[in-house]
């Protein structure tokens, strides 16, 4: 069964504590250059949202790898990329339509997350659960629960 | 290094040099960082008799070993000068993300020495720094210069800034970072306009270690449950900001109003956290790694008062509401707004123009020297007085040089409410005997987040203790002040002691550090940094005549609510405060003292 990283951006407070963690977890260093997952606070229409590899199907950065470093766990739907087949060429990083594979300079290869093989650092540690770690079929119910009151609200026939 | 850097940028502003310095791990271990390492250097660098606002004073931003880390809420950093509006230190905190950038660009410290000869700022990209010419940028507010700056070196730098007050030299002017987090008390702002430094901007790319990572996780994620779990920090502060206290300290009786002629507020809960909740909040937000996101971002669509950014805060909410006698929420946020984008305390700004509401009530003064009518509850005089005093225009030239200097000048310094002459916060000491005594003994002035007494006094936590006795409240007061000490020094945010205690953060800093970090060492080096300040001041000049308040706490009555009929009975607690922290009966630290925190 396949999981995502549900990122809901009304729970969402700009902590950043979600890319931290990660490049902690990943690196020994809390340092948001090197996270897997950016926050993004937007100031001018407030708005703030975390972004992570979406693990897709036919996965854009799977297909334009010319050493097959990235590949997809039948099972979970995880692309893993396998460190010692990457040369670094950052094709995947273009090819990306989120913009969710980063290159580490250290190293000299790219990054991506993979849901820490299955107990995501960054969810563990968001503070308001704007970060749900869940089966995809389950994702989205939260919305559509929270839209289906808006409706209720503007029904209502009690003053 | 883990934890800290170790590193320190020492920039000398009339030379146009740069230079990396060490600093002395013992004095790290000792000071523990931000407030306690930032002291130290004040103390052994800066005479403390100079002009605060002459090229001899040195402007310090320093961050803390916790800051930039996983800790809950340790994104914090302090500001720290000879004050222009105390001649105390001054050591003021904020939050935001500047501090964490500090530290991911590799330093613990960045220290200002003398006036750069024409505006300019500071770019620092990890281990570079250059100074450049701020020419353009003068002039222009908080919020232009931060877009302004990030055009001119990085979209994703972090910025602390002066606005026109701090160049202004207004004595209460602040540092502004990201856009709505202020170094707000004591004067900061007009140090850095002083020396020509326009801002302070920082790119990091690098990270922050700690010495025992599974540890540091472990200790983070109990830490981050404490705070879930905690009625404050987890339900409060979140749901309704600081703003939450306007009822809880009005329904206490000591909510100061009209220059705390009074403790009530009629219009209080139009101006509280609900209030704001129902009206202009958009949403909340959270500093760098806080689970409590007390930051309200808010909006006035419309009306004389229009406006947005950030806030209002708890106390800047009571400073332009309740003190002024002003209940317009609108308005309340406006004044806010302007005090960020202008750069200036909102509490030192709303005492002193409640200050010329008593003295115009009064008739000491007129509109012949105010040039406008300023009556308690005026809330446009009040929202016109915020940009005159940032702009020195008309009177408020007078009004930007503080309650103390204006209400002097007018032949009554006793109706200025303020300590070693910095405002009040919003809490009126005869309602709370132990606030009062910190404010009294506290080395910045009048400063409630030194020793927040009004936690155990008023909220119960940890435990209710009542407001209207003095019995134990030097002991108490003590033992916070000590305690916050630390904390301040260590990089998290003063909020989380209502839901974690010494235990935890010791645990933080030794996990972090390396370093041998107990309950009881940590606790010590709280109580070494306020010996410290407190050393300064006395080589300032100051002595225990000066742990005192207004002679309308000690002597008039409160008339009504809660804490009617009281007043401070300070020649009770100051006497008990000096013996219990080991000082003379004249205030000064004996050498026995001095030598059990390797002060001698």
């Amino acid at each position: 069964m396949k999981k995502m990283i549900e990122v809901n951006e009304e729970k969402c407070t700009g902590c950043r504590m979600c890319e931290i963690v990660c490049s902690q977890k990943h690196h020994g260093r809390f340092s948001p250059s090197m996270a897997r997952i950016q926050n993004f606070i937007f100031d001018d229409e407030p708005f703030y949202f975390s972004l992570c590899c979406q693990q897709c199907d036919d996965a854009p950065c799977a297909v334009v790898c010319p050493s097959s470093a990235l590949t997809q766990d039948p099972d979970t739907g995880i692309i893993n990329l396998k460190e010692s087949a990457c040369t670094g060429c950052k094709m995947c990083i273009m090819a990306c339509p989120f913009g969710t594979m980063t290159f580490l300079s250290h190293t000299g290869k790219v990054q991506k997350c993979d849901y820490c093989g299955g107990e995501p650092e960054c969810v563990a540690f968001c503070p308001t659960g704007a970060l749900e770690y869940k089966e995809a079929d389950l994702a989205g119910a939260g919305r559509r629960a929270q839209f289906a009151r808006k409706m209720q609200k503007s029904q209502s026939v009690s003053s | 290094m883990n934890g800290w850097t170790g590193k320190m940028l020492r920039v000398n502003l009339g030379k146009g040099t740069v230079k990396t310095e060490e600093i002395n791990p013992k004095t790290m271990k000792d000071f523990i960082g931000g407030r306690g390492v930032g002291s130290r250097l004040l103390y052994d660098e800066v005479d403390a008799k100079a002009d605060p606002l002459s090229p001899k004073n040195k402007l310090i931003f320093a961050a803390g070993p916790l800051t930039g880390t996983s800790a809950s809420a340790a994104g914090r950093y302090m500001v720290l000068a000879k004050s222009p509006l105390t001649d105390t230190i001054a050591c003021s905190n904020s939050g935001g993300h500047f501090g964490p950038e500090m530290k991911f660009a590799g330093w613990d410290m960045i220290v200002f020495e003398g006036k750069a000869a024409s505006p300019a700022y500071l770019w620092v990209h990890n281990g570079k720094a250059e100074l450049r010419s701020a020419r353009k940028l003068w002039g222009m507010k908080t919020n232009e210069t931060d877009a302004a700056l990030r055009e001119a070196t990085d979209p994703d730098a972090r910025i602390a800034s002066i606005g026109p007050a701090g160049e202004n030299r207004v004595r209460f002017a602040c540092v502004v970072n990201d856009l709505h987090r202020a170094a707000g008390r004591s004067g900061v702002g007009a140090v850095m306009g002083s020396k020509n430094l326009k801002a302070v901007v920082v790119r990091g790319t690098g990270g922050v270690t700690v010495a025992d990572g599974a540890g540091f996780r472990k200790e983070c994620l109990k830490v981050l449950k404490m705070l879930k779990d905690h009625p404050v920090t987890g339900q409060a502060l979140p749901a309704y900001g600081t703003g939450v206290l306007v009822n809880i300290v009005n329904e206490s009786g000591l909510l100061p109003t009209r220059n705390f002629q009074e403790g009530m507020f009629a219009k209080a809960s139009q101006t509280g956290g609900e209030a704001l909740a129902e009206k202009y909040l958009i949403r909340k937000k959270a500093c760098f790694g806080c689970p409590m996101a007390c930051g309200r971002v808010t909006e006035v669509k419309g009306g004389a008062f229009a406006g947005r950014g950030e806030g209002p805060e708890y106390e800047s909410t009571w400073a332009l509401g309740a003190c002024c006698g002003v209940g317009d929420l609108a308005a309340i946020a406006k004044a806010n707004y302007l005090s960020n984008e202008y750069g200036f305390d909102p509490i030192s700004a709303g005492v002193t123009v409640a200050c010329a509401m008593e003295l115009f009530q009064k008739k000491h003064i007129t509109e012949k020297e105010t040039g406008m009518k300023m009556a308690f509850g005026d809330a446009g005089a009040m929202v016109r007085a915020m940009e005159m005093l940032a702009r020195r225009e008309g009177f408020g030239d007078i009004l930007a040089e503080g309650s103390y200097r204006m209400a002097e000048r007018f032949g009554h310094a006793e109706l200025s409410m303020s300590v070693k002459k910095q405002e009040f916060p919003a809490y009126d000491g005869r309602g709370a005997k132990g606030i009062a005594l910190n404010f009294a003994t506290s080395n910045r002035g009048a400063c409630h987040v030194r020793g927040y007494m009004i936690s155990p006094e008023i909220l119960g936590v940890p435990e209710k203790l009542d407001p209207l006795t003095t019995k134990d409240k030097a002991t108490w007061d003590i033992a916070l002040q000590n305690l916050t000490a630390a904390v301040d020094s260590s990089g998290l945010c003063l909020f989380t002691i209502f839901g974690i205690g010494a235990p935890e953060i010791s645990a933080l800093l030794a996990r972090a550090t390396g370093a041998a970090y107990t309950e009881q060492s940590m606790l010590k080096a709280g109580e070494r940094v306020w010996n410290l300040e407190r050393l300064f001041n006395l080589k300032a000049g100051f002595t225990a005549r000066d742990d005192t308040l207004p002679p309308r706490l000690l002597k008039e009555k409160l008339p009504k609510g809660a804490a009617k009929d009281q007043v401070v009975e300070l020649d009770v607690m100051l006497p008990e405060y000096y013996s219990l922290r080991g000082w003379d009966p004249k205030g000064v630290p004996t050498n026995k003292k001095l030598s059990e925190l390797g002060l001698k």
